[in-house]
């Protein structure tokens, strides 16, 4: 389980390795909440994560909250077919663009 | 000098051996009390409660390798450094020294510094001893506090999160929580119309944190079911609920289901769970039910969609739902049990009866040793006729003795009222108000809306009752009824309803008005009045109940009325 994040302009890219799971709870967090003002668009990246869990569904839910709730504008790309039948159950699509 | 002085016991046989020890150790600032045997030790030990022994090896009585046997037993958990005085020098001598339970010797003649040292070292010792013995002995006074705390609120968790009518023939279940609380919540209760309620939920997590949200949810649900009210609203009630007291990232998966006996399907409202396996008795196919919600406590109010999917049942369909630890059960490689697995067992089984066993065994085997890490619920319901689970037994607790026997009121229903707002909890609270009706609220329910779905669908919105006789209809029904609803604008449905004391009992008398176009009753009516002629109106079901039956003016009026005595002098 490692996170990595990078900053391009106005946008913030998460990178998730591993498992996602209550293990990166505290690491997850830090990634959003420790970058400078101005970011508004959020990209998680899944190309790496093998698995995610019903905490990192909770976390999602605390990044779009973070991210401004309804209005938040937050993207979860290149999910694996496990993580997409996961968001998919969850009917996350109505809460976050999945690409 | 030291900072604390110590108690030290000194036991030697040889006198002036014991003298020149007692004035070195009281020279280090500690007290001294001396015995001059083995037995004299025991007992300076007991009275004394020495945090040092400085022990002879060879004495009268008692040598020391025996006192320090007995000075070790009477100890118990408690820390006393032995330290044998001898003059031995022999390695296998000194080895036995400590083998019989001391913790370090001293040569002779005595060195000072060396004494000294020895001293502090088993003093720092003691005391870190003593530290931990605090500190272990406060953690287990505090987990006892817990575990009776827990036990406690397990206790009044049960009560409210009850399992209701779980234990009806139609219904199998395994709950198999991972830790004393459940954060997996199975519900279910009977309506005041017969049908069933069922409620599977998956809150985040497991353990306390997740079960305690299980608490309000299941009030709601009771609660709400009891009174009457239909899923959309409970499920609205208990989101919100949710939604306002849980952390931001805790939610609750959800199943909600609507059985109905009488029509025979099941409506469900289904969000963040795995999908379902819908078993058909005939054909044996499994069809698979997927979620089509976010779970409950996600979306506010505003967002939140109340949508349901219908299926019609036949007798011995079985609907089979699980929280996903039974797909996420992993074995010791830390593979997933996943779906692929439980749809073989399905494929492979050529008796329905089995299915639910065979997936707890197959379960079971798969996870082995292993341990589970989440909370595991299964459930199997199976649509059976009404008779089969019996009346219900509704408890509107709190009814008044004496309550209103002479009254009469009129309700009326409008535009998006008509459409949103589920009336017949309030009318069945102002109904069970009359003593006598109190023990027929299952019964008034039915009718009440049997009626005022035949005024909303056939009379405000026009459907035809003749579409719901197949399956494709039933469909297409469906379907139509939501294009009408959408389209409605002005449609009303009223409620004229009177009840009079009559001699030793009473008469109500319900007159359910729409605006619709009404119907040809006089044609349709095959048999004289009160018989069933009138097709897919539920007349049948009002009949039973009622005493009569008659519809007026063009058919957009119905009359029912219903008498009751009281028990007494029906005897």
């Amino acid at each position: 389980m490692a996170i990595a994040t990078s900053v391009n302009g106005n946008e913030l890219t998460v990178q998730v390795e591993g498992r996602f799971d209550f293990s990166a709870h505290q690491e997850f967090r830090d990634a959003y909440e420790k970058t400078e003002e101005g970011v508004k668009n959020y990209v998680i990246d899944m190309s790496r994560a093998t698995y995610l869990d019903s905490s990192a569904l909770g976390m999602l839910l605390l990044l779009r909250d973070h991210a401004g709730g309804d209005s938040a504008n937050v993207r979860i790309t290149q999910c694996n077919q496990d993580v997409k039948k996961i968001l998919t159950i969850s009917n996350f699509e109505q809460l976050f663009t999945i690409e | 000098m030291v900072d604390v002085p110590l108690n030290i016991l000194i036991a030697d046989d040889n006198k002036s051996d014991r003298l020149i020890l007692a004035a070195i150790v009281k020279k280090m600032g500690h007290r001294v009390c001396v015995a001059e045997d083995g037995v004299q030790a025991v007992a300076q030990y007991l009275s004394e409660k020495p945090d040092i022994i400085l022990l002879d090896v060879m004495m009268p009585n008692m040598n020391g390798q025996e006192a320090a046997l007995q000075i070790k037993s009477s100890a118990g958990e408690d820390m006393v450094p032995i330290i044998f005085l001898t003059s031995l020098q022999d390695a296998t001598d000194l080895a036995k020294c400590l083998d019989s339970g001391g913790d370090d010797f001293l040569t002779k003649p005595y060195n000072k510094i060396i004494l000294q040292a020895k001293i502090n070292a088993f003093s720092r010792m003691s005391k870190m001893h003593n530290t931990l013995q605090q500190q272990r002995d406060l953690i287990s006074e505090h987990n006892d506090h817990m575990v009776h705390e827990q036990e406690v609120a397990r206790a009044v968790y049960d009560n409210v999160t009850h399992s209701g009518c779980l234990n009806l023939p139609n219904i199998r279940y395994m709950l198999s929580p991972f830790s004393v609380f459940n954060g997996d919540v199975l519900l279910a209760a009977r309506k005041p119309s017969g049908s069933m309620h069922i409620l599977l939920g998956d809150f985040t997590g497991h353990g306390l944190p997740a079960a305690i949200g299980a608490m309000p949810l299941a009030e709601i649900f009771y609660g709400m079911t009891a009174k009457g009210f239909l899923m959309d609203a409970i499920l609205r009630e208990i989101n919100s609920k949710l939604k306002k007291i849980l952390p931001i990232g805790y939610f609750c998966c959800v199943c909600m289901v609507n059985l109905s006996f009488r029509k025979q399907q099941i409506e469900m409202w289904m969000g963040g769970l795995p999908d379902f396996y819908l078993l058909r008795h005939d054909s044996g196919q499994v069809e698979q039910i997927a979620s089509t919600h976010l779970p409950l406590g996600v979306l506010s109010s505003q967002s939140f969609d109340t949508q349901t999917q219908r299926f019609s049942l036949r007798r011995e369909d079985r609907l089979f739902m699980w929280s996903d630890g039974i797909i996420e059960s992993r074995n010791d490689e830390g593979e997933l049990f996943g779906e692929t697995r439980l749809m073989d067992i399905f494929q492979r089984n050529q008796d329905q009866q089995q299915v639910f066993d065979d997936i707890v065994h197959e379960v079971n085997k798969f996870t082995g040793d292993s341990g589970k890490d989440d909370d595991t619920t299964l459930l199997e319901v199976k649509m059976v006729p009404e008779a089969d689970v019996g009346e219900v037994d509704i408890d509107m607790s709190s009814g008044m003795i004496t309550g209103p026997t002479d009254w009469n009121m009129r309700y009326t229903l409008r535009g998006e009222t008509l459409k949103t707002f589920n009336a017949l909890p309030m009318m069945l609270g102002i109904l069970s108000d009359v003593p006598a009706l109190h023990g027929l609220s299952g019964q008034l329910y039915t009718l009440m809306s049997e009626l005022f779905s035949n005024a909303f669908e056939h009379g405000v919105l026009g459907l035809s009752s003749d579409l719901k006789k197949d399956a494709h209809g039933f469909a297409e029904y469906y379907a139509q009824r939501e294009q009408a609803l959408k389209a409605m604008a002005d449609g009303w449905v009223m409620f004229d309803i009177d009840h009079r004391p009559t001699s030793g009992g009473g008469l109500l008398t319900l007159i359910v008005t729409d605006s619709g176009d009404g119907f040809d009753f006089a044609a349709k009516q095959v048999k004289p009045l009160g018989g069933e002629g009138y097709s897919g109106r539920g007349i049948p079901l009002i009949t039973s109940i009622c005493d009569s039956l008659e519809y007026l003016g063009a058919g957009n009026i119905v009359k029912v009325t219903l008498s009751w005595q009281t028990k007494g002098l029906e005897e």
